[in-house]
Order: structure tokens, then sequence, then C-alpha cells
């Protein structure tokens, strides 16, 4: 975890008391909400279809067992129950009053969480690997770099009127966990040939109305240089990004017209002013923010202890352990994804009780800590291996052990027309239907690693672009209708999928991937040949004609 | 961003103005005593551009109560009773389509 400052909470609480005079100006009318928009906007606060809804960062998505807790709280106490993890690292709470928020957000500042820069157009919360500092083989711990990033751009006054939204996200795996190619700034960690730290820098990912993945624009920049670096790309985004229409404001769209060669030209002339400012990162800074990162006392544990043993004849806990436990750096234990896709449940929710049972497991297990992973799941990262029995048992009973992480019902869903005010057509239905479907461990289990990715509208928080099956609510003459694409990918192959045909009705879209599952089992070359890999070998047509060819 | 009053106004049909309540967020429609009702029952209906228009107009200067109004198409059935117009505006009166974590 890190530890924040006197200057991080003085920030977050002075900024929760001017929040607290604005929404009161407002309320009383003192203010218009033409007025008030962006001011709420930049405390995380949309206006959805039926309330109110506040997004809360959790900074590279980690969390204490104290913050979660508090999350429970504010879901108790201003909202109704529960809360919903995003795509980006972030909590949503779906239900909140306006004259609420104040007290929201003093609570939650309490424990260092706040809403800053989780909508406007700014740069939104650094995300990164959810795996981060206990993935084996990681270069660094990647949450150093997004610290660094998060107080470079927090509040910085040239960045907070960008020509539109800015995400950044950081791996420093050779597997790429937090989807960095469809980001505005990706960020690899790597060292070069003298062992120094830096990073392939990728500009011009996302996805959206027009997705794009990230291109590779500097190979390698030295982790001295790197604020310089992303400030001359942010610089040159300011300058030429498109503000008089907001379909083509986003950097994918300016790198996309002037061409990767060009923009990166553009960097470099800038790169060359702000490169020796002071900018460059001296060692000891960087050494102070990676020493406020504080590491569990690992004990010396053994990777085969007798309780894992003793379990392993449950092929419930088998099940479990195959599906949801994953290496750890440190011999003895085991990061532990605990599934927020109950069959027929809302993807990314939780509820309060959850939270707080969460956060007790964490103390007990997990040193305190919990991550939040992009594809909408929570994560243990620190559980003795000897634990995990006594763990699965309890989140067995918590609804937190559907042994289903990366499997065809683990589904990424953005909230859709159920909540959200731009959405055409439903997402969550969709996805609970489909888990209804397969809900049979062993059929997906059978089918393996496949990803279903629903997006509501266009703007894709459902990351529909980059699902394995993409799912894509549109709206025609007054119902709703899906395009269906194959083949995408988020993670270090990134690659946006391939539209099938015309879009299906509602009722018709599990019948349809039902098909394509179908064809997929039949024309696998092989059974670990994964969804995405018989997609390239084949190509999207025995897919299509199978789907298309009764309907 | 162009203003709801600087657009076009068309409607097909029998139309209510709608919105969100300031301190709560809540839907609301524009009733015929202007004020705003939670209602649909108690909704106001405009049946041409102009009427449409000037119950917009109305509703935008109520700034300080309600947010976000814009023309909303609803059914008027045989009975008199009101229903939303499409999708949209069912789930907007009616609510989310599932079952929450915790029922309401």
């Amino acid at each position: 975890m890190y530890a924040y400052d006197e200057m991080d909470r003085t920030l977050v609480n002075e900024r929760v008391s001017e929040f607290r005079d604005q929404v009161k100006r407002r309320l009383s009318g003192e203010l218009t909400e033409d007025e008030f928009k962006m001011l709420r906007l930049m405390n995380g606060v949309y206006l959805q279809l039926h309330a109110y809804m506040l997004r809360v960062a959790i900074p590279y998505g980690t969390l204490s067992a104290p913050q979660l807790r508090k999350m429970a709280h504010v879901a108790r106490k201003y909202d109704r129950g529960y809360g919903h993890f995003t795509t980006r690292q972030n909590i949503q709470f779906n239900w909140i009053k306006l004259s609420d928020l104040p007290d929201a957000l003093e609570d939650l500042a309490s424990v260092g969480i706040h809403a800053m820069q989780t909508s406007g157009n700014c740069v939104r919360n650094v995300t990164t690997d959810q795996w981060a500092g206990v993935a084996p083989g990681e270069v660094e711990d990647p949450r150093i770099w997004a610290e660094l990033l998060r107080q470079y751009s927090t509040m910085h006054p040239e960045f907070t009127y960008l020509p539109r939204k800015f995400k950044i996200a950081i791996t420093a795996s050779d597997h790429d966990r937090a989807a960095i190619k469809v980001h505005d700034i990706g960020l690899r960690i790597l060292n070069n040939e003298a062992g120094e730290t830096g990073f392939e820098v990728l500009v011009g990912g996302g996805l959206g109305r027009t997705p794009f993945i990230g291109k590779v624009i500097k190979p390698f920049v030295h982790g001295r240089d790197i604020l310089s670096y992303v400030e001359s790309i942010l610089r040159v985004y300011n300058q030429y990004g498109r503000r008089d229409n907001i379909y083509k404001a986003r950097i994918k769209i300016l790198v996309h017209e002037l061409g990767i060669e060009k923009f990166a030209a553009e960097v470099e002339e800038e790169w060359q002013v702000t490169r020796e400012s002071a900018l460059q990162l001296d060692d000891e800074v960087v050494a102070d923010i990676r020493a406020r990162f504080r590491y569990p006392g690992y004990e010396a544990l053994s990777d085969t202890p007798d309780e894992l043993t003793a379990a392993s004849a449950d092929p419930q806990f088998t099940r479990w352990l195959k599906n949801s436990v994953a290496a750890h750096q440190q011999k003895g234990y085991a990061i532990v994804t605990l599934s927020l896709k109950p069959i027929g449940g809302p993807p990314g929710d939780a509820t309060a009780e959850q939270m707080d049972a969460i956060a007790d497991l964490a103390e007990k297990y997990s040193f305190g800590e919990i991550r939040v992973g992009h594809e909408q799941n929570l994560a243990l990262p620190n559980v003795a291996k000897r634990d995990l029995p006594a763990l699965w048992r309890q989140l067995d009973k918590l609804g937190l052990a559907t042994p289903n992480v990366n499997l065809i019902t683990d589904i990424i869903a953005c909230p859709g027309l159920d909540y959200c005010s731009l959405a055409n057509a439903r997402a969550i239905p969709i996805a609970q239907e489909l888990t209804r479907r397969f809900a049979n461990h062993d059929l997906a289990d059978m089918i393996g690693r496949l990803h279903i990715n629903i997006s509501g509208c266009i703007n894709a928080c459902g990351h529909h672009h980059v699902g394995h099956i993409g799912i894509l609510g549109v709206e025609k003459n007054g119902e709703e209708f899906y395009q269906i694409t194959i083949g995408g990918r988020a993670d270090e192959g990134a690659v946006v999928g391939t539209l099938i045909g015309p879009a299906v009705p509602y009722d018709d879209v599990a019948n349809v991937i039902e098909d394509i599952v179908e064809s997929y089992l039949a024309l696998r070359a092989r059974p670990d040949e994964l969804f995405v890999q018989t997609v390239e070998r084949l190509g999207v047509e025995p897919f299509k004609e199978r789907v298309y060819a009764t309907r | 961003m162009t203003s709801p009053l600087q657009q076009k106004i068309k409607i097909t049909g029998p139309s209510v103005v709608t919105a969100n309540r300031t301190w709560d967020g809540i839907v609301v429609y524009r009733d015929g005593k202007r004020g705003w009702t939670p209602d649909l029952a108690d909704a106001a209906i405009v049946r041409t551009a102009d009427d449409a228009r000037a119950l917009l107009a109305e509703s935008a200067a109520d700034d300080v109560v309600a947010i976000g109004p814009y023309i909303a198409p609803v059914i008027v059935k045989d009975d008199g009773a009101i229903e939303p117009g499409n999708l949209r505006e069912r789930i907007r009166r009616k609510g989310v389509t599932i079952d929450l974590p915790i029922p309401a």
C-alpha cells in the first residue's frame, strides 16, 4: 500500500470543502446547472437515467481494507447498499443524492479516497496491472510509476481542459492485464541493455466510436524522462486535438490523421524543450515514492502445505484453485481472484455486506490489501497457500468463489440502458442470460478462455471491440439490437474484433452466442486451441455462416 | 453545445417534458401548473411543436428545481392513461429492468 502524506490529505479535504460549497450554491440556485455541471464532473458526479452517479477512483487498483469498508459504508448510508466496479479501476455508486454527495466524499476522504479526475477532459485515474507488485516476472512494480504520474497529473493546470478525456495505463509484465494498447498512452516497463528502467511508450489507442490499437511512439524512454515525455505528448495533443468535434477529439484521431511518424516528430520537438526541465526525475524522487509503498512481511512458507494437499480431494475446491488462484512472486503465496460474476448476477457489482466481508478476509489472509481489475473482478494479492482452503470456504459462502475467471461467464458489461443516459440498449440482462446459458462449469471449462464484452452503446465502456466475442447494443426503430464482433483481444496481442454480420434482436443474442460457441467447439484444431486462436486461423466466415444460415 | 431551446423541435405525437430533480436526481415531468411531478399521470401533454417549445422553454427557465429538460414521446391510452413512448423512457419511469443486488 502507498502511504499518503499530509499534503495529500490536505488536498483531498480541501477539495471536499470546495465541492460542499459548490453543491450548496447549486441547491440554492446561486449556480445554474450550466455553471455547476463542470464542477460536479470534476468530482466524478454524473447524472444518469434515474439518479446521480458518483465515480470514485481506485488509484492503480489498490485498496486497503479500511478503504473498502468505507466504500461499503457509502453504499449503505448514501446509496442502495451496493457498488459497481468498472473497467477503469473505479467504483460507481448509482443512486446517490446530490445533497448527500459532500458528506459521502468527506467520508471517503477520511481514508484517502476521492473522485477527482474520474470525469472531465483531464488525465483520468492512471491504471495498472491489478497484480502489480506480486505478479511473477514483472520488471518492477508499475504502481511506483503510476503514482508518479498521478501526482504529476492531479489538478495540473495545463491539462485540466484537454480536447477530451485522457487515459494512461501501465504494465510491467509480458502478459498485459492492463489493456495498455487501448489507452491514450500505454506504458510498458522494461529494462534496457544497461539494466536501466524505462518504458516502451504507445500512443493513440482507444475504443469508442472509432477504435484504434495504440502505436509505439518510442521504444525506450528512460524512467527519469517519463514525465517530460508524457508531458510532451499531452502538449502536442492539447495544441492540435480536435476541439471542434467531440467525436474526433481523442488523441487516437489526431495520431491517425497526422500519422504516427509526424505525431512522433512533433512530440520529439517538444521533448527537446521539456526534457532537461524540472520534470526530469532524480533518482531520489523515485526512491522516495518507491519507499512509500509498504510491502507485506512475507513468511518463509511451503508451496505445498498440508492444508492444500488435504483440500485437493474436494473437486469443487480444485476447480476453483485451478481457475481463480495464480502464482505469486513469493514462495508459499498466491494471488486469488474474487469473481464478481455470479451466475445470473450483474457483472462487477458488490454489496456493502460483501465489501465488508472482503475487507475482513483481506485483513485475515492478504495483509489487508485488495486489488481491483479492469475485468470487473477483485483480487486478494497476498494469500498464503496454506490458507487457500479456508479462504475458499468463506468466499463460497459470500458468493465470491464462482470458478469462472477468464471463462465464458466472466463477462465485462457496462451499466447499459438500465442506468446510463448515453446507452441505446441494455447490457446487464444480456450478460445475465449468457451466464445462465453457460452456467455449467464443466462446459465452461471445456470451452476454455473466452472473454465476452458487452457495451450498451458505441462509447464502448464495456470494451466490446476487444472482447473475444464483443456485443454492442444499438437502437433500431425503437428496439434493441446487438452487433456481434469476434476475434478481439485486449492483451499484448490486442486487436479489434470483426463484425460478423447484421445486428440481431435482444431475444436472439444468447442463441447467437451459443451458435458461435458451438461452431468453435466443432472447428477448433485441438482442445487447447483458444477461441481467439480459432478465429485468427479461420477468419469470421465459418462463424458468420453458422449464425446467419437460419436467420 | 446547442441549448435544447435552439434545437429544431419536431414531435410526432403526444409528448411531455421530462428532467431530473436537482437535489436527488429522480425522474420528474413538467406538470400543467408550472411545476414538476414524479408522476407521469400528472404531466402536461403537448401535441404540437409550438406547444412543446413553449413547455420546454418554461421548464428550462426553472433551472433550480430540475435539470436537463427534454421532450419525450408518450402514449395516451383510450382510458386516458399515459405511458412512456419508448424503451428509454419506460426504464426511466419504471426503473431498472434487473433485480438490484439489494431490493429497493
